[in-house]
């Protein structure tokens, strides 16, 4: 068995009440990879994102079928969630701090954990705004607002917030969809430095972001990974006429 | 031409109409402040009684020209603090019980109950504090009688929980699930997200709630009078003695009082009116003040 495979998803299914969103998911996701998930809206990449940190608990109708394989263990079955989330971080599509100070934003994971020592909240706080590219913008204004940051920054406030927890996996719903063209790049640039670091998985609704960033894509439709396969052959040779029609434009 | 310009009249008249409506509220919050301070400042003015001696007296004895509201004064802040220190936690952890706990069956179920707790008159709480709540409180009370500070506490606790409950829970609903859901996914428990992010950012939506229901606990006259035992003197000093809130204080004696005894209980209503200005603007400013840092 490969090591270095994080998550391995097993004959997926999943469905809102009667209607079935993800059809039989095989995928295995490598570490320390960024892996994307393309395809138009509705196909299940946001849904299939969601049952990696067990996010679609939070919803009533959800039933789930199949195994999510995370280190050797089937993260549907009796696990502790909150551990499971303390692993596998999330980032949404729409930047959402709390309402709180910045370093309250960042503090908030670690101490819900039950970190107390104020000497360790500093440093956790100030190298997770370090890692996310934010500190030298914040440094002055930790007890500020966070709402007060422009959109970008609030998202960068997001990831190092995820990032103070310290996971191995980070989940990003579409995060720079919300994003102008320059905010989006400093996030790409970021998610590219945080590579060496962490296993990240990202729902975008942008072939090129996908292009740029992602080691591995998978093209979803109607609930079916269609092809998974490394970026470059996805967008130069893609082996299936779908994919071909969808990146080139020509649905979706 | 012509039918533009009546088009534009009859948008004046109708204009007309809802700013005469809006001032009736205008008009009347006027007319009754100058009413009551008016009737109210005059024994002071006319120096037919000493402002010090009636905010100071710890006797109302209006046959022996005794007019001291101090006591009642004490009286009514402390049974609304009391009904606000037990009633407003029991309608928080309801509300967050109905929108976040609860299945939406018990929850509506709840939210029901609550309503219908809202439409009781006051008449029917008092009367139900004067069968049930006084007669366990005088099971375990030294006085010999069971109308006490105890009493009109939990009568006025229950009476708050409707509004306090029913403002609180629409500000939690308001939260965005983007606020939980961020919580959630840093590894948060629910009871932390509730209590770290859900509540803090439904604080001032709550705040309201608890304003209205300090107002209404220090207004309360009907339900109150016939529990908290009016009695003609006395500071209390223990939950088990009675009070006479300067609410009951009017309605008691307003039907026969005549002359300074009269003006006197209208001054009753300037202080109990001057009361509930500065607990809203109090209050109002802490909102303030805690949402801007």
């Amino acid at each position: 068995m490969d090591t270095n495979i994080k998550f391995n998803t097993k004959n997926l299914d999943l469905f809102y009440g009667d209607f079935q969103a993800l059809k039989s998911i095989n995928m295995e996701i490598r570490e320390k990879e960024v892996t994307a998930f393309i395809g138009p809206s509705g196909c299940g990449k946001s849904t299939f994102l969601r049952c990696l940190n067990r996010m679609n608990d939070l919803i009533d109708s959800v039933k789930i079928k199949g195994e999510i394989i995370f280190d050797g263990k089937d993260i549907n079955g009796p696990i502790d969630v909150i551990n499971l989330r303390t692993r596998v971080g999330m980032v949404f599509q729409k930047p959402n701090p709390f309402p709180m100070s910045i370093y309250e934003n960042i503090a908030y994971g670690p101490k819900c954990q039950g970190m107390k020592d104020k000497n360790q909240l500093d440093n956790l706080v100030k190298e997770s705004l370090m890692k996310a590219a934010l500190w030298d913008e914040v440094k002055d204004r930790l007890n500020k607002s966070a709402l007060g940051l422009s959109g970008g920054q609030q998202q960068r406030l997001c990831i190092a917030r995820t990032i103070a927890m310290n996971p191995e996996v980070i989940l990003m719903d579409e995060p720079t969809s919300a994003l102008d063209p320059i905010a989006t790049a400093k996030i790409e640039d970021l998610m590219s430095s945080l590579k060496k670091d962490y296993t990240i998985i990202i729902v975008t609704h942008s072939m090129q972001q996908a292009g740029r960033i992602s080691d591995k894509t998978a093209f979803f439709l109607m609930g079916e990974v269609i092809e998974f396969n490394d970026t470059p052959i996805i967008f130069t040779n893609p082996h299936d006429k779908r994919t071909e029609d969808y990146i080139t434009g020509r649905f979706g | 031409m012509q039918a533009i310009k009546r088009k534009k009249q009859k948008e004046t008249i109708i204009e007309g109409f809802f700013l005469i409506c809006a001032f009736v509220a205008v008009i009347s919050v006027l007319a009754i402040t100058v009413f009551v301070f008016f009737n109210g400042l005059k024994p002071f003015i006319s120096n037919s009684y000493s402002l010090w001696d009636f905010l100071t007296g710890v006797e109302w004895r209006p046959g022996s020209n005794m007019f001291g509201i101090f006591y009642m004064i004490v009286g009514s802040i402390f049974a609304t603090l009391g009904a606000i220190l037990i009633g407003v936690p029991v309608a928080i952890f309801t509300a967050v019980y109905i929108s976040e706990l609860a299945g939406s069956r018990i929850g509506k179920m709840i939210r029901f109950a609550v309503e219908l707790l809202a439409g009781i008159p006051s008449v029917l709480y008092g009367v139900f504090g004067l069968g049930i709540i006084v007669p366990y409180v005088l099971k375990i009370s030294p006085m010999a009688q069971g109308e006490s500070l105890l009493a009109t506490i939990l009568v006025l606790a229950i009476m708050i929980l409707p509004t306090v409950v029913s403002i609180s829970e629409t500000s939690i609903s308001a939260v965005p699930k983007e606020y939980r859901e961020g919580s959630y996914a840093l590894g948060a428990s629910k009871i932390q997200t509730i209590f770290k992010v859900v509540l803090p950012a439904a604080r001032s939506g709550i705040m309201t709630g608890v304003i209205l229901g300090i107002g209404r606990a220090i207004g309360e006259t009907m339900a109150v009078m016939l529990v908290c035992g009016n009695p003609i003197a006395g500071i209390p000093t223990s939950l088990f003695d009675q009070i006479r809130p300067l609410t009951t204080n009017i309605a008691l004696e307003m039907g026969y009082a005549s002359g300074v005894h009269q003006e006197l209980l209208y001054s009753t209503g300037v202080v109990l009116f001057i009361f509930i200005m500065i607990i809203n603007l109090a209050v109002n400013k802490l909102v303030k003040a805690k949402v801007g840092s």
